[in-house]
């Protein structure tokens, strides 16, 4: 198999991996095993897995509470978090954060921030070290088009393109945050606008194809990489689902998520394209799905078969 | 009369205070359209239209502020800070200006605004969902802090809140928003701020709670009763300025004193009503007060149920409060 072929192939094991594990995720909510909010992130497959393609394990990840994408294909084992999700011992997060917290410090997977808005500063930080530091790592941080309206981004751009620091901003703009449009949330709502004004390099990338996702990513860490200074790019997505588990999505049309499902979902588009060139066939194809689908079996009894955190616990970790 | 929930009673608050009263503009994330993710400004965009229920951006800082500058213009505005976990972007507009606008400014411009938000654990939210921070607004001067537990109090409190001149931190115990249903008065009425309620009246421990740990004090109460103690519980509704004569009045009854809140302990409001309590009426304490409180920790994801002081940990207080 070409590189090329098996790297393609690879990306759409990746994105049904993340598909079939967050389908499992709903099904367990709907059993009271997983329990709180759930933030699934079907349809915006192709940004994690686009992005982490263009990182090494040098680079830092930070990401929102809709981070099992990033998670799993930062290579964080999905027994390991599905087992957090159920808020067990053998978690990623020894089950204290459950699925908005998901931490990995080996990976530099630098966790889901509930917060929204609240993992931008901390990624101009760890960029900041990298730089002192002298290490080569760029710091990857993920965010939504809602964040944009928070203080915090402004401050964070400003801060990376001052300091010329090695961050890759990136907006998951699934043009909708929460219950509100993009074009009811921004004064101006073409994103890849703003970070220009501080100077940073910006590109606007069609979130649905994952190679040209993880085209423009490779473009921005490799410009990182040669001259000091954040990049910026805004990913193009769409949520298939509802916010959270609990969301009426009074707020949009149920024909626009229809389209975008039937038209524009990332894994089906990148099918059509392997078949297209005659790269996967039904039986290979047949083949990956059963073996997400074993993954996805083995972190479920993993994750049922964990301690439940005991209540001596409560107070530890809280100071050294 | 007809029967509410905390969510519909807050809800027609809203709506009888906005038709009388055209200087109320509600603002806040999903207030509108969506009607908030708890619901409770449910019908109010349709009703009032979208210059009187703003949606904003996540902008929390701007909401508060925002706010402040129409209150300076004398409007109404009802910020809301979709859970109070989230409330920390506009802390430093609350704390910085919000709260001392009156004095700063000689008490030429008061600032009155009604901030709601959910607070409280039990809903399985885990660390930033569940939090309940009042203690860190009662320590600001120029701030009122209420926190009621029914549907009557809820509604009553709301239009008492909108009326009164000041910045009100109006903090709705989300684990409740449904679960506690009761009568509530059509149209207008109020439940006067700095007024405690008695729960429960009884003779041996004043027991003072508020929120969704009421009704743990309450639970608690009664099985006490069935061991021999008689407790009184205040549900104190207006945590700042609190009523302290009703607890004085209860403590020289009782001689003894509980305190139940789910925040952390240290520096928590229990301290300082401890602390009211033994200045004021320390020769009638007859044992040592104490607190049931959430632990000094982050809101727990997993272990809520061990960190809530709930009822099985309250029952032990009163019992050894009553026979210390
Ligand atoms: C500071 C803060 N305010 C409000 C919230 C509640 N909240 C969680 S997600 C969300 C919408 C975020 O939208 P966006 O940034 O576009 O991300 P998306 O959920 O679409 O991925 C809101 C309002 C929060 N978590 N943090
Ligand atoms: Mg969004």
């Amino acid at each position: 198999m070409s590189p090329a072929r098996e790297h393609a192939v690879e990306l759409l094991r990746q994105m049904v991996l993340v598909r079939r594990f967050e389908e499992k995720c709903a099904e367990l909510y709907g059993l009271g095993k997983i329990r709180g909010f759930l933030h699934l992130y079907v349809g915006e497959e192709a940004v994690a897995a686009g992005v982490l393609a263009a990182l090494g394990p040098d680079d830092n990840v930070l990401a929102t509470y809709r981070e099992h994408g990033q998670a799993l294909l930062r290579g964080v084992p999905p027994g390991a978090v599905m087992a957090e999700m159920f808020g067990r011992a053998n978690g990623c997060s020894r089950g204290r954060g459950g699925s908005m917290h998901l931490f990995d410090v080996e990976r530099r997977f630098h966790g889901g921030h509930a917060i929204v808005g609240g993992g931008l500063p901390v990624a101009v930080g760890l960029a900041l070290a990298d730089t002192h530091l002298g290490r080569a790592g760029v710091t990857a941080c993920f965010f939504g088009d809602g964040a944009t309206a928070e203080g915090e981004f402004h401050e964070s751009l400003n801060l990376a393109a001052l300091w010329r620091l090695p961050v890759l901003f990136v907006c998951e703009n699934n043009l909708y945050a929460m219950g509100t449009a993009l074009e009811r949330h921004q004064a101006v709502p073409d994103l890849a606008a703003k970070p220009p004004t501080y100077g940073i390099p910006t590109e606007r990338v069609d979130g649905m194809d994952v190679l040209a996702v993880e085209d423009a990513a490779r473009r921005a860490v490799e410009r990182m990489r040669a001259t000091p200074g954040p990049a910026f790019l805004e990913v193009r997505t769409y949520r298939f689902r509802a916010h959270s588990m609990y969301d009426a999505e009074l707020y949009r049309d149920k024909a626009e998520v229809k389209r975008w499902a039937e038209e524009r979902d990332p894994i089906r588009l990148l099918d059509d394209d392997l078949r297209r060139r005659g790269w996967l066939d039904a039986d290979a194809r047949a083949a990956l799905e059963r073996g997400v689908e074993q993954l996805v079996r083995d972190a479920v009894a993993e994750a049922e078969a964990g301690p439940l955190e005991p209540v001596e616990d409560l107070e530890r970790d809280v100071l050294a | 009369m007809p029967q509410m929930n905390m969510v519909q009673a807050i809800n027609d608050a809203l709506r009888v205070a906005m038709k009388k009263d055209d200087r109320i503009v509600v603002l806040g994330e999903d207030v509108g359209k969506v009607g908030g993710v708890f619901r409770v400004t449910a019908g109010l965009y349709d009703e009032f239209g979208d210059d009187r229920v703003i949606d904003t951006p996540l902008s929390e800082g701007g909401i508060v502020g925002a706010a402040i500058g129409m209150a300076l213009y004398g409007m109404v505005p009802v910020p809301e800070i979709q859970f109070a976990d989230f409330i920390w972007p506009a802390y430093d507009q609350i704390v910085s200006e919000l709260a001392k606008y009156r004095y700063r400014s000689g008490g030429e411009y008061p600032c009155k605004m009604v901030i709601r938000t959910p607070v409280g654990g039990g809903i399985r939210g885990g660390h930033y969902h569940s939090q309940h921070p009042e203690a860190h607004f009662i320590h600001v001067a120029g701030l009122k802090v209420v926190c009621p537990s029914n549907p009557y109090d809820a509604k009553g409190m709301l239009l008492a809140a909108l009326a009164d001149p000041d910045p009100v931190l109006y903090f709705e115990p989300k684990r409740i928003y449904r679960a506690a249903k009761g009568d509530v008065p059509e149209g207008e009425y109020t439940v006067p701020l700095e007024s405690a309620s008695v729960a429960r009246e009884g003779r041996d421990v004043t027991v003072i709670a508020y929120g969704a740990m009421l009704y743990e004090a309450l639970d608690a109460a009664e099985r006490a009763a069935q061991e021999g103690v008689d407790c009184e519980v205040i549900d104190l509704r207006t945590l700042w300025p609190v009523d302290i004569r009703a607890i004085e009045a209860s403590v020289e009854k009782t001689g003894r004193l509980v305190v139940v809140h789910e925040a952390p302990r240290t520096c928590g409001f229990g301290a300082e009503l401890v602390s009211l309590v033994v200045e004021r009426v320390f020769f009638h304490l007859q044992a040592p007060p104490r607190r049931v409180t959430g632990f000094d920790t982050p809101f727990p994801y997993t272990l809520e149920m061990e960190y809530l002081p709930l009822s099985h940990r309250i029952l032990p207080a009163l019992l050894e409060t009553a026979r210390a």
